[in-house]
This record gives structure tokens, C-alpha cells and sequence, in this order.
């Protein structure tokens, strides 16, 4: 007989794996990603080359010559293509480049990699990309007629200059919306096919629904309050859901393991505050889209809500 | 719904090959080392010394207190040692060595088949009975069956419990109990609840076992105020303060005993023993053992001495598999992995599983991408990630605030951990070093 | 005349930022300094500079919880003789003592000792253990990979617990070994073994140091079969020892350091090789004149 092998219980171990976690979550983005490619054409299809090939890159050269160790790289591969997602299909690919740099070089690698993130890698080199090079960022490519502005940039122009809710609407179709028909960044216009996803991570377990469910309940919530009460001069939540990248930030970007709360309670919390965030950048602030921005904030304030919301435990709920 | 537990839990494959296999004697083992130390509390002290003569059921071993137990002969034969043995995990502890010689047993004990069901003994002459015959916990935490059948002062029992649950992966000796020695065991019941004075009673058997169910159903017609309930199949239904909130909908505080929720729980092994002590007047002196593992040729259910080695019962089943990489005492996911398998099968022995080399290594360690899918498989609701980072920078003051002392150590958090981080192994590590400093607290008041 | 105008405009815009920036500046300096003076804790500037003197890696060998906690008491209290930083050494703790005043406490100097000879070969690995490579898990948790329930585990709790890199444990013999050139004798290896291998022991002069390698309390026959260089307390070495400085307790020899004379008599008795003698100059091949070690 070989030497015995000796372990502490347990001595068996679940199906769970970080690799099979990212490739759920890589699997759920492929209906969107087909719509991507079908609305804005091949360079989709190289943008997302660029970035995941970037981001692995630099994620290997690190991890093997800086931090002197070796894991997995999948993860790496998801912040390429969230990072790629939230980029418009024509920019100069050489941005997409330098965005994936600052995303795993500077967001992730440089907190001690894997797990020890603050922030949401793939956002961080997204606003960089924003605020650095905010023409590239803003000019997006035509889609089907209409003009290259986003809905959401649309609205704001037209609200800031006088105009009324369904001036906006005029020009726009929730129908072409759902389905991914309208102007934006790479992954974020296909509402119908991220939900898809949604339900895929939802039946895998890789995800739960609180953090999702959060955010576009109370986007919903407020914007309808404003929407209700002027509806001429606040966009309907509809509206709010299906444009930007409310559905892709929501399911896929607040829902990031590294960057969310623990708990359930902590994740409402978490959603809540995105949530409440993105409408108040959206309706008073001077970026039509405040979702990258909500998120980041947000992750800022994890540390604490992992303080104060802990889980429920076992034998606290008794009988007094 | 089936009833389950409030939070956490996992589901591990069932893998319960054995299922199907009868229960069978093993046949009588040369020599046997029964240890004097089988349960929960101070050991016996050995009422026997080298060279005497032994049967059946005799007397070995005197209780060492309160919280102890007796020990009994397991054979007869000559008693060749009293010395320490090397048991399972390769420590060394003292025991009784036994050539074993003919099968004589003791006069008093009945060894007919026939079912007694009647029994006039008082509360205290049960419990009793049950402390003489050296009964404890036969699921695995072999905590002394008269000490929880004595409630604190104070203290009510409301409902009995019998855990015939077995949420281990691999483990079917509860399982054949119930379905061949189903009416003995409900006897038991019976008398376990005139011991207590409970008026209700209630058998938790997981659903993956309908024939179990069925049987014991069909028999609870016959008893008075015992109920069959049929749990969801989930990890670890079968802990005990899982079962009572599975059960009642009562949740034992933290650091509390089931009786502060009325609640007294016994293992099916347990009760089929305290059933043959009070009514065949048959000590504790052999157990269903589940004998089994994907590569060994003939996994069963043995009704085994105590004292019996392990590589007997694996030689009984087939030998043990070419490929074999770990062997462990108990389930895979509470059971201890052994190092010596010539070691003895104690009171507490629920299971020999062999694991091929395969099966036994854990997958590489990665990082903690902190998915919370611990907090979730939790089912005392602790933060398993926070407490293994505790434990690791031997912060034990922060352990005991995040109550590492609530741990069951049901491995649930190492089981689901996607990142295959040893949870469990530091945080046992830190709830030892905060129950040593709640000790030494108690000890200095 | 337009030149003159834009470069006017040009100051102005340069300059009203520079200024405002200027007071600013000054405003939050004056500030700055009113809080710095009325809020200034007075401490006794002697403590950083003894703070400075003492090494600063925080690994608790004095007793304190750091060095500054150290600094404190060697400054504040009148007798010092229980005060010693063990990684300063005599020579370091002289060197504060000159400079605080004060007359400094007499200490031999010590290291950290591994009591456990049982490399791979002599104690021969039984299993594999696959937990989490922490000594205190595996010493909750069983016997160890070898079949000794006393010796030396090999996952390095004691690495970890050192602050100086001194003790590590070596693949090829499976034991933990101390730089004896690093060892500052602070004793967190001590505490964190869990097995109570590692002894501080008096360093010796050239640091020259006999010492029983091996803890096992097991009796001699079965401490034997699980590793070949065990102590199986067969008294010869005690019997051999002309200063009567070994003992033999629960199955285990033990050699005070205070009472050896650095004979070595009971090295050359010693059955299982279990008496360890370091740092001596190879002896001499005639073994026949018992005079000839040294005792110095």
C-alpha cells in the first residue's frame, strides 16, 4: 500500500471552482455579445480581442515577474471583456489597450492581485479611458438610422436645452432598446440578451439576485417617483433601465465577487446605493451616465458595509 | 416543503453505495484492543489487568466520573495487555489487548431474537441501566447517553429527537438500522422517552431514504406519540442543533446545550443500543459499521465488535484497493482520516471509507475572491473567510467576537470554497484556541 | 500697447492664484503650529533615541509589546535589571545603558535550540499530510508524517513566528535549523511550536553547545522503532557526566546548561547519536586520554 494521505476534514470537495465561477459568468455573456457583434459589426469582435489579449498579458507578466506566483488567468479574461463591453466599438484600439493596462496593472495587480481589489477593474480603466480621453469615449459609432448619440446622452441634451420627455422619445424606440438597436458601448445595448445571461447565472447559482434585483429596483423606484411627478421632464424608468449600461452595470459589473458584500442584507444595501447613485449622476449630473460611477463609489464604501451587515447567525433568533 | 434547517447548508453528492447491502456479522477477530477512552470526558480506569480471562459483556473498564462511560469486553478470551496502543490518528492511548478465545458470553444477557416490547422499569432505574451499559453517541460525537438523559436541574425535556438523518456522504449504517432493526429501535424510542418524560417524540430521516421512511411509518401505528419526519436532503441536516430547528423550529443559542430549547437528541445506533441494554440487559459491545469506498469490491454494512481492528473489516469487505490514498474513520466530510488502519473500531465508528489517490488530494489553493459563498453554505451563520484570516494572523480575541466558538465544524465552508482555501482546518484551529481562553476564564471565576 | 495688456492680464490671472495659494499656505502653517504647540504631549526625548538604538523588528523577546514599550521602561524605570532586549545583546544593551546612565543587566547570551534529530532517514515518513501546512493544525490533528508523536513536524509555524529569518525549516532533512549568526534569542519560535521542541539555551563560549536532540517521552523500545536517533533514556550519559549535569525524566534525558562543562563525555556515549555537540573543533582521532577535552 502507498503512504496514507492525511487531512483534516472535510475530504471531499464541491464542484466550485474560480474557473468555473468566471466561465459561468463569460457563458452568461454571450448572447449579448452576439448582439454586440450583430449591431456594431466585427470591430466588436476585435475590441474585445484587444482588451482580453491585453489584460492577459499583463495579468501573466505581473503574476509571473512581480508578485511570483501563478493562478488562474480566467479572471483576467472576464475584466477584458466587461472592460471591452463598456467601450464604444469604434475607438482607437490603441485606447482599448491602454485601458486593460490601467484596469489589471493599476486596479488589480498592483492591490496584490486576485481577491485584494477595492475596485472594480474593469470600471477603473473605463472612467480612466472616460476622463482621459473623453472624445474617443463619447463619439459612438451610427446604429440603424439613428444618430450617434446615446439615448441617454439625447436626453440630456435635449432636457438641458428646453425640450420635454417626449421630444427624446420622439427619436427613440423602446422596442429597438430591448433588443440592442441603439446607440452605446459595445455590451451595453442588448437589454434582452444580458437578462438572458442574468437568468443562466441565476440557475448556475454563480450569483445571486440581490445585488441585481437592488440596483434596478431602486433606479425604478426613484426615477418613477420624478417620472411621475413631471413626467415632461424626467425620463420615464423604462427608460432608465434599457438605456446605458444599466442591465450590463447591475448584473454584471456590481455583482463583480471582489468588489460586493458578503451578505445579502449588505448586497441590498450595496444595489440600493448604486442604484440611487446612478439616477442622481444621470438626472443632476454633468455625465449623461452615471452607472461606472455609482459602482466605483459604491465599492469604495464595501469595507463598511461588510462591517456593519453581518450575516444572520444561527440561534440569534430564538425566543427572548 | 420538507422540513430543514433556517440558513447555510451544501449538497454533496450522496454516493451511498452500500445502500442495499443487509447488515452482517463480521466474523469474530483474533485479537482486539478495546480503548478505555471511547468517549466525550474523562477515561475509564481499567477494572482489568494481564492475564485474566474475559467474556462477553464483562466489565473492563470502570466510568471515570460523571461525564464518562463504562467499558465493556467486546470478546472473550485472555486480556494480553493494558497498555497503550497506537490508535487512528497515530497517537498513542491506553486500551485493554484481548486474544480473543471461543464466544462465551455473559449469563445475564439475552441473546434470543425474540422482541421484547414491554418495559416496567422506572425513569431512574433506565438511565440507570443505560450509564451501566456504557452507552454513548453512536453517531460519531460519543458524548455519554445517561449524561443528556440527566437534564440539569431546572431543566425541562420537551421533545426527544432521534437522529436517524445520516446527511454523510457514503454512510448507510443508520440507514440498514432503521429498515431491519426498525421496531427494536422504536422500543428504544419508547423507553427513551418514559426515561425523560417526554410526550413527544420524533424519528428526522432524510428523504434520500423513502424506504426508510415507509417502514418506519408503517410501524410508528403501533407507538403512541412517535412521529416520523422526513427532512429535505441537505449537508448537515444531521447536526444536532441543525435537527432540532429542522424538527421544532427552535434554534439553540449560541454556546447553550440543546436542553435550553427543551430538546434531547439521540442517534438511531444510540437507540437500538440503549433498547438492547434496558430490555436484553446487553451492554455496548458491537456497532454497524459502514464499510465502503468507490474502488473496494464489496462495500457493507458489518455488525462489528468493538475493538475489532479496521483493516479486518476492510479485509472482510475485499481488501483494501490497490489505488487507496486515504482511509477514513467516519464520513468524508466529519470523519478523521486515519494513519493507522490496524487501529481499533470504538463506540463512535460509523464508517471505514477508503478514497483512491485521487479522491483524496485537495485541488491547488488559489485566492480568495471573496464570493461569499462561504457566509452562504454556513450553517451557524458565521463568516468562515473572516475566521480562516483570523485564525491564520492568530488574532483569537477577533475569533471569539465573530464567534469561532459556534463552529460545528460541519466543513460545509472548505466543501463549497471555490478557491479550495483550508477554512476549516484554521478555523478549528482558532475556535481550540477561544474555547482554551473561554476555559481558562471559567476556570479563574 | 496690446502686448503690454495681454501680459498684465497674463500676471493677473498667474498672479491672484499664486497669491491666494501664498496666504493660504501660510494661514494653514500658522494654524498648523498654534495646535502643534498648545497640544504637544511632553515626552521624554530619550525614548526615541533609545527606541533608535534598539533594533525595531517588534518581535516581543523582551516581553513588551514592541520596542518602543521597551524604550519606555528602560528610560522610565530606576531598576532596569529585568529589562533585556535579546537581539541587542549584551554589547547593544551596554551601549543604551552608557547612554541612559544606568549600569546594565548582566546576560548570557541565547539561542534557539531544535531538540529533534529525526531527519527523513533516521525517522522515516509514514503518510502524507494534505492540510493546511501549519504545525498547530497537524499537531491538533494527528501524529505528524513520521510516526513520532513528539518530534519535529516540519511545516514551519516556527518560520513564520521569526521575525529575523533565523530559523527555517530544511527540506532535505525535514526539521527546523537555526542561523545561529541571525538567532537573536527572542523565543517566538519557543512559543509558537506547538510541540515544545525549541529551548533557549545558553549560547557557550565560540558558541560551543552540547545538548540532548530529541523530546520523546515515549519508552526507549518504541521511541527506537519510530526514529533511530531518539533518546531512549538508557542513563549511560547520565552515569558518564562528571558534573552531574544530566537528567532523566519521563523517558527523555536533559542536559542543564548551567551545570555542563562542555566535556562531551556523553556525546561519545550515547547509543543513538540523540547528544548533539556543535561548534567544536573535530576531535582529535586518539579517544583514549579522557583529560584531553577541554573544559573551559
Amino acid at each position: 500500500m502507498n503512504k496514507l494521505v492525511v487531512s483534516p476534514s472535510p475530504h471531499i470537495h464541491g464542484k466550485l471552482s474560480t474557473n468555473r465561477l468566471m466561465g459561468d459568468v463569460l457563458i452568461a455573456l454571450i448572447p449579448a455579445f452576439a448582439v454586440s457583434i450583430w449591431v456594431f459589426g466585427l470591430s466588436a469582435l476585435l475590441v474585445t480581442a484587444v482588451a482580453v489579449a491585453t489584460c492577459v498579458l499583463v495579468e501573466a507578466v505581473i503574476q509571473r515577474w512581480c508578485l511570483h506566483r501563478k493562478e488562474t488567468l480566467l479572471p483576467a479574461v472576464l475584466t477584458g471583456v466587461l472592460l471591452a463591453f463598456n467601450l464604444p466599438s469604434n475607438i482607437p484600439l490603441w485606447l482599448v489597450a491602454i485601458g486593460s493596462v490601467v484596469a489589471i496593472g493599476i486596479a488589480k495587480m498592483s492591490f496584490g492581485g486576485l481577491g485584494k481589489n477595492v475596485f472594480n477593474p474593469a470600471l477603473v480603466g473605463r472612467v480612466f479611458l472616460l476622463i482621459a480621453y473623453p472624445v474617443q469615449m463619447t463619439s459612438f459609432p451610427e446604429v440603424d438610422a439613428t444618430t450617434g448619440a446615446t439615448p441617454l446622452s439625447l436626453a440630456k441634451e435635449t432636457l438641458k436645452q428646453g425640450g420635454s420627455v417626449s421630444d427624446v422619445m420622439a427619436s427613440l424606440d423602446y422596442t429597438d432598446m430591448g433588443i440592442g438597436l441603439m446607440s452605446g458601448s459595445l455590451g451595453e445595448v442588448a437589454a434582452f440578451a444580458l437578462l438572458l445571461g442574468f437568468v443562466y447565472m441565476l440557475v448556475r447559482r454563480t450569483i445571486t439576485w440581490h445585488i441585481p434585483v437592488a440596483v434596478l429596483g431602486t433606479m425604478a423606484i426613484v426615477s418613477g417617483i420624478m417620472h411621475g411627478a413631471h413626467p415632461e421632464e424626467y425620463m420615464s424608468p423604462l427608460f432608465h433601465l434599457l438605456s446605458g449600461g444599466a442591465i450590463l452595470g447591475a448584473v454584471y459589473m456590481a455583482t463583480d465577487y471582489v468588489t460586493s458584500p458578503m451578505t445579502s442584507w449588505g448586497k441590498i444595501v450595496f444595489g440600493v446605493g448604486v442604484g440611487l447613485l446612478t439616477i442622481i449622476i444621470r438626472v443632476w449630473g454633468a455625465y449623461p451616465e452615471g452607472m461606472s460611477f455609482a459602482i466605483l463609489l459604491m465599492n469604495a464604501c464595501v469595507p463598511l458595509i461588510d462591517k456593519g451587515f453581518r450575516p444572520r447567525r444561527f440561534g440569534k433568533t430564538s425566543k427572548k | 416543503m420538507p422540513k430543514t434547517f433556517p440558513i447555510g447548508g451544501v449538497h454533496p453528492s450522496e454516493c451511498k453505495i452500500s445502500r442495499g447491502e443487509a447488515i452482517k456479522p463480521m466474523p469474530l477477530p483474533e485479537v482486539v484492543t478495546i480503548p478505555l477512552a471511547q468517549h466525550i470526558g474523562a477515561p475509564a480506569k481499567a477494572v482489568v489487568v494481564k492475564g485474566d480471562k474475559v467474556v462477553v459483556g464483562q466489565l473492563i473498564g470502570e466510568s471515570g466520573g460523571f461525564v464518562s462511560s463504562n467499558i465493556h469486553s467486546s470478546v472473550s478470551g485472555t486480556v494480553t495487555a493494558v497498555d497503550n496502543f497506537v490508535n487512528a490518528q497515530g497517537l498513542r492511548q491506553a486500551g485493554v489487548t484481548i486474544k480473543v478465545e471461543g464466544d462465551e458470553w455473559l449469563e445475564s444477557i439475552d441473546r434470543s431474537t425474540t422482541i421484547v416490547r414491554e418495559c416496567s422499569l422506572e425513569p431512574a432505574e433506565i438511565v440507570s441501566r443505560i450509564a451501566a451499559a456504557g452507552i454513548v453517541g453512536m453517531g460519531g460525537a460519543t458524548f455519554p447517553a445517561h449524561v443528556k438523559l440527566t437534564p440539569p436541574p431546572g431543566k425541562k425535556t420537551e421533545v426527544l429527537i432521534i437522529n436517524g438523518v445520516e446527511c454523510e456522504p457514503y454512510l448507510t449504517a443508520d440507514h440498514r438500522v432503521m429498515l431491519e432493526r426498525g421496531e427494536e429501535l422504536l422500543i428504544g424510542v419508547e423507553i427513551l422517552a418514559k426515561a425523560l418524560g417526554v410526550e413527544r417524540c420524533y424519528v428526522g430521516v432524510e428523504k434520500n431514504k423513502p424506504d426508510a421512511i415507509e417502514h418506519l411509518e408503517k410501524l410508528a401505528k403501533e407507538f403512541r406519540n412517535i412521529e416520523i419526519v422526513p427532512l429535505k436532503v441537505q449537508y448537515p441536516q444531521g447536526g444536532e442543533k441543525q435537527l432540532i430547528a429542522a424538527v421544532t423550529g427552535r434554534q439553540v443559542p449560541s454556546g447553550a446545550l440543546p436542553i435550553e430549547v427543551g430538546a434531547v437528541v439521540q442517534n438511531v445506533g444510540t437507540t437500538l443500543a440503549v433498547y438492547e441494554a434496558v430490555q436484553k440487559n446487553k451492554p455496548l459491545i458491537e456497532r454497524v459499521v459502514t464499510v465502503t469506498g468507490k474502488s473496494l469490491a464489496h462495500p457493507s454494512n458489518l455488525l462489528v465488535r468493538i475493538g475489532t481492528p479496521v483493516s479486518a473489516l476492510i479485509a472482510e469487505c475485499g481488501g483494501v484497493p490497490e489505488n487507496t490514498g486515504k482511509v477514513i474513520g467516519g464520513g468524508p466530510m466529519m470523519g478523521r482520516a486515519m494513519v493507522n488502519i490496524d487501529s481499533p473500531v470504538t463506540k463512535g465508528s460509523s464508517g471505514v471509507l477508503l478514497m483512491s489517490e485521487s479522491e483524496a488530494s485537495r485541488p491547488a489553493e488559489g485566492s480568495c475572491i471573496k464570493c461569499a459563498k462561504c457566509v452562504e453554505a454556513c450553517p451557524m451563520g458565521l463568516e468562515p473567510y473572516l475566521l480562516k484570516v483570523l485564525a491564520q494572523k492568530q488574532r483569537w480575541d477577533d475569533c471569539e467576537l465573530h464567534a469561532a466558538a459556534d463552529c460545528i465544524e460541519c466543513g460545509c465552508c472548505s466543501f463549497t470554497c471555490p478557491a479550495n482555501l483550508p477554512l476549516l482546518d484554521y478555523i478549528r484551529l482558532g475556535k481550540g484556541e477561544v474555547m482554551k481562553m473561554i476555559r481558562a476564564r471559567a476556570a479563574k471565576k | 500697447m496690446d502686448t503690454l495688456e495681454k501680459t498684465l492680464q497674463f500676471i493677473e490671472s498667474l498672479g491672484y492664484p499664486v497669491v491666494a495659494l501664498c496666504v493660504l499656505g501660510v494661514v494653514s502653517a500658522i494654524l498648523l503650529y498654534i495646535v502643534a504647540r498648545s497640544f504637544k504631549v511632553e515626552e521624554d526625548p530619550r525614548i526615541d533615541e533609545v527606541e533608535k538604538m534598539l533594533p525595531g523588528a517588534n518581535c516581543g523577546g523582551c516581553g513588551f509589546a514592541g520596542c518602543r514599550a521597551l524604550a519606555e521602561a528602560l528610560v522610565k524605570n530606576d531598576d532596569i535589571s529585568k529589562l533585556y532586549c535579546p537581539s541587542c545583546g549584551s554589547d547593544g544593551m551596554k551601549r543604551i545603558c552608557d547612554y541612559l546612565g544606568k549600569s546594565a543587566p548582566e546576560h548570557e547570551p541565547q539561542v534557539a535550540v531544535v531538540r529533534c534529530g529525526g531527519t527523513c532517514e533516521k525517522r522515516p515518513r509514514t503518510n502524507t499530510f494534505d492540510g493546511a501546512r501549519s504545525c498547530a493544525i497537524a499537531s491538533t490533528l494527528y501524529v505528524g508524517e513520521s510516526s513520532c508523536s513528539y518530534g519535529c513536524l516540519g511545516f514551519g509555524d516556527c518560520e513564520v513566528a521569526c521575525t529575523f529569518g533565523a530559523i527555517k525549516v530544511n527540506p532535505a532533512t525535514g526539521l527546523a535549523e537555526v542561523d545561529e549568526e541571525k538567532c537573536t534569542g527572542c523565543g517566538a519560535c519557543v512559543k509558537a511550536c506547538p510541540r515544545m521542541i525549541i529551548e533557549l539555551r545558553k549560547k557557550g563560549i565560540k558558541g560551543r553547545r552540547v545538548f540532548v536532540s530529541c523530546v520523546n517521552k515515549d519508552k526507549g523500545a518504541i521511541a527506537r522503532k519510530s526514529c533511530s536517533a531518539a533518546c531512549i533514556a538508557c542513563t549511560k550519559c547520565a552515569k558518564a557526566c562528571p558534573f552531574e549535569a544530566i537528567t532523566i525524566e519521563n523517558n527523555v534525558a536533559y542536559i542543564d546548561y548551567n551545570k555542563c562543562r562542555l566535556c562531551r563525555k556523553c556525546v561519545l556515549e550515547c547509543p543513538t547519536g540523540a547528544i548533539v555537540e556543535v561548534n567544536f573543533p573535530p576531535r582529535k582521532v586518539v579517544e583514549s586520554q579522557p583529560e584531553e577535552p577541554k573544559t573551559v
